[in-house]
């Protein structure tokens, strides 16, 4: 226990030293140039500097977040916005980034952390070391190292004598003992600072919410009405048809029935196929659309149905409490079916295990095979519609795939049992 | 014969209890709810069930579950399953209890009234009646392992039938050969499938079934 206290002390004093450091040196130099650069605007070489700069402050904060994270459990959200999706090259390139970079209220946010970092976020890190190193001066005076020195105030304490340097000691021990309470704190403390400094406004993250939704959104009307008229398209050229053509079939049957009844039934039998076409039809739409399994059972047995009709052998672990809302229950099915399809035809799997569970509010898939991996979202690969797909309903989706296998699918989805 | 008819589709079922009196079944209730159904079968007592997967209230799979149920209260009991679409897994979860007297067939069939008779019957006799569609799927999936992808296409034909549930002397009708013909396409099925041979049809086509189904 008191072993653990005195280690983490330990650390947390070799932490604060990297931390003031850091911000001491790598911050003050990072403000200094942003400034500089941002300055030279006016003169054009700002132009191309900027950009360059600004990357490196914003890699300089990106370490700051993972560590705040790693080492004090603090996490300090990004809010930069994203780049434009195809950046022009040149020049114009070139001046659309700075001012890119410019317009977003993140990289002021940066500046001004800097700013924190350098001075509060540097003086309470170092603190950390200061309170070891501080300790252990006092009891090297008490070892006699007063002599050499002569004369010397430690902290409030006038060492001119043992007696002063032994009271010296007792505050130095004081000290240590104080370090290994608070240490582990002023870490945190200096990660504090920075996430306040670092974290987007509370406006900020609204709009950034808005960005988000308003792109979701306009996936989800854009695929509901593409969908809308795929199914269109089947009934008109499909049920609709084949019902057309029994309807012709059977005025001809009327008309025919007494002139000649052998060809009214060769045009009964043939009236009854079409109506058996159309039907079939209609149920592989209605699969597509909603399949008759997830109505009936929900996602879980939806999914064991589907693996029945695959090729690969497929191992399936379910375990929900309860049915989910619907349109959750489908956007999963139809995700599930998609990765299905994405590792029967592509990775070249013999072996594929789903599981579908489900904690702390969220459905969560992951979907293995043991293929040849190397499959990735974008480019065109069907994994980049199921990512859409899923952003509707805020879920999320996530690739392993190494070259060579085993290919994982990961996804999970915010919902909750109706 | 007594029957026991539940379909939520006011159309299908008078339909049905008019093909089903044609052929001089007795229809000893026509229900279109889960509850009702619970219920008639527990007082009814008929000799064959014909009902409908999805039912009113929840529009579920309530009436698979409660022809399962009512297997499970009275083993054996012959229920033929209808639906709009088939899915293996609900075959293979009437199929479980190995007992026979099951039934499992798209609506569409009910077009064709003979073959549609014949499955009830089958059914109520103890019989087993897959939809074409059920067996196609199980066969699709494994049709190049050995030894199913050892099977002449003839044989793969009879194979087709026989796990429908037809017996040797309606697939020599249907394929226009001789019942012999087909007994011994059957016995070279049985042998090259490592199956146990059996003159009891209705084993025949459950050992047959599960054969399909397993390693899955």
């Amino acid at each position: 226990m008191n072993a653990t206290r005195v280690r983490d002390a330990l650390i947390a004093g070799a932490r604060g030293l990297a931390l003031a450091l850091l911000g001491f040196a790598g911050s003050v130099t990072l403000f200094v140039l942003s400034v500089l650069s941002i300055a030279f605007i006016t003169l054009g070489v700002g132009v191309f500097t900027t950009p360059l700069v600004l990357r490196l402050v914003r890699a300089h904060a990106n370490h700051r977040r993972l560590l705040a994270a790693q080492w004090s459990g603090v996490r300090v959200p990004v809010p930069y916005r994203p780049l434009p999706p195809d950046p022009r090259t040149g020049v114009t390139g070139q001046v659309e980034r700075t001012v890119h970079l410019l317009k977003d209220p993140a990289t002021w946010r940066d500046l001004r952390w800097l700013l924190t970092d350098m001075t509060a976020g540097g003086v309470v890190a170092v603190l950390a070391p200061g309170l070891i190193a501080e300790g252990i001066l006092g009891l090297l005076l008490l070892g006699g190292l007063w002599k050499p020195i002569g004369g010397y105030w430690y902290a409030f304490i006038p060492v001119y004598s043992w007696l002063g340097a032994f009271f010296a000691a007792l505050l130095g021990c004081a000290w240590l003992i104080l370090a290994t309470y608070v240490n582990p704190l002023l870490v945190r403390t200096h990660f504090k600072i920075a996430a306040v400094s670092l974290a987007p406004t509370r406006k900020a993250e609204l709009a950034q919410r808005i960005d988000r939704l308003t792109e979701t959104r306009t996936d989800a009307v854009d695929s509901s009405a593409a969908e809308l008229r795929r199914i269109e398209r089947d009934l008109h050229d499909g049920a609709q048809a084949r019902l057309v053509a029994m309807g012709m079939d059977l005025g001809t049957i009327e008309a025919l029935i007494e002139k000649d009844p052998a060809k009214a039934r060769q045009l009964l039998a043939q009236a009854r196929q079409s109506s058996a076409e159309a039907l079939t039809e209609l149920r592989d739409l209605v699969r597509g659309i909603h399949p008759p399994v997830l109505a009936e059972r929900g996602v879980g047995d939806a999914v064991r149905a589907l693996v029945l009709r695959l090729p690969v052998r497929t191992d399936v672990e379910v375990e929900l409490p309860g049915r989910l809302e619907a349109p959750v229950e489908s956007a999963a099915y139809f995700a599930v079916s998609e990765v299905l399809t994405n590792a029967v035809k592509h990775a070249g799997a013999d072996r594929i295990w789903v599981d579908l569970h489900y904690r702390d509010g969220m459905l969560r898939i992951a979907v293995t095979d043991n293929g040849g991996g190397g499959a990735r979202i974008g480019a065109g690969s069907g994994l980049t519609g199921v990512e859409r797909r899923l952003g509707t309903f805020d879920g999320v989706l996530a690739v392993s795939s190494p070259a060579g296998g085993p290919t994982m699918v990961t996804m999970e989805i915010p919902c909750a049992f109706c | 014969m007594r029957v026991l008819l539940a379909e939520d589709l006011f159309l299908l079922r008078d339909g049905l209890v008019r093909m089903l009196e044609a052929y001089d079944f007795e229809v000893v209730a026509a229900v279109e709810t889960g509850p009702e159904l619970t219920r008639a079968f527990a007082e009814l007592e008929p000799d064959v069930a014909v009902c409908d997967v999805r039912l009113p209230p929840s529009h579920t799979d309530e009436g698979l579950q409660c022809a399962l149920a009512a297997r499970r209260a009275r083993p054996g009991l012959p229920v033929l399953v209808l639906s709009q679409h088939v899915e293996q897994l609900y075959a293979r979860e009437l199929l479980a209890d190995g007992s026979g007297g099951v039934g499992y067939l798209l609506k569409d069939r009910v077009f064709d009234a003979e073959q549609f008779i014949d499955a009830v019957r089958r059914v109520a006799a103890g019989g087993t009646a897959m939809d074409p569609q059920v067996i196609q799927q199980l066969l699709s999936r494994r049709a190049t392992d050995p030894p199913l992808g050892g099977l002449t296409p003839r044989e793969r034909e009879v194979l087709e039938l026989m796990a429908q549930g037809r017996s040797n002397a309606a697939i020599a009708g249907q394929l226009f050969v001789t019942e012999r013909a087909i007994a011994k396409h059957t016995s070279n099925i049985f042998a090259k499938l490592d199956l146990p041979v059996s003159d009891d049809d209705n084993r025949r086509v459950l050992a047959v079934l599960a054969y399909l189904d397993q390693g899955r």
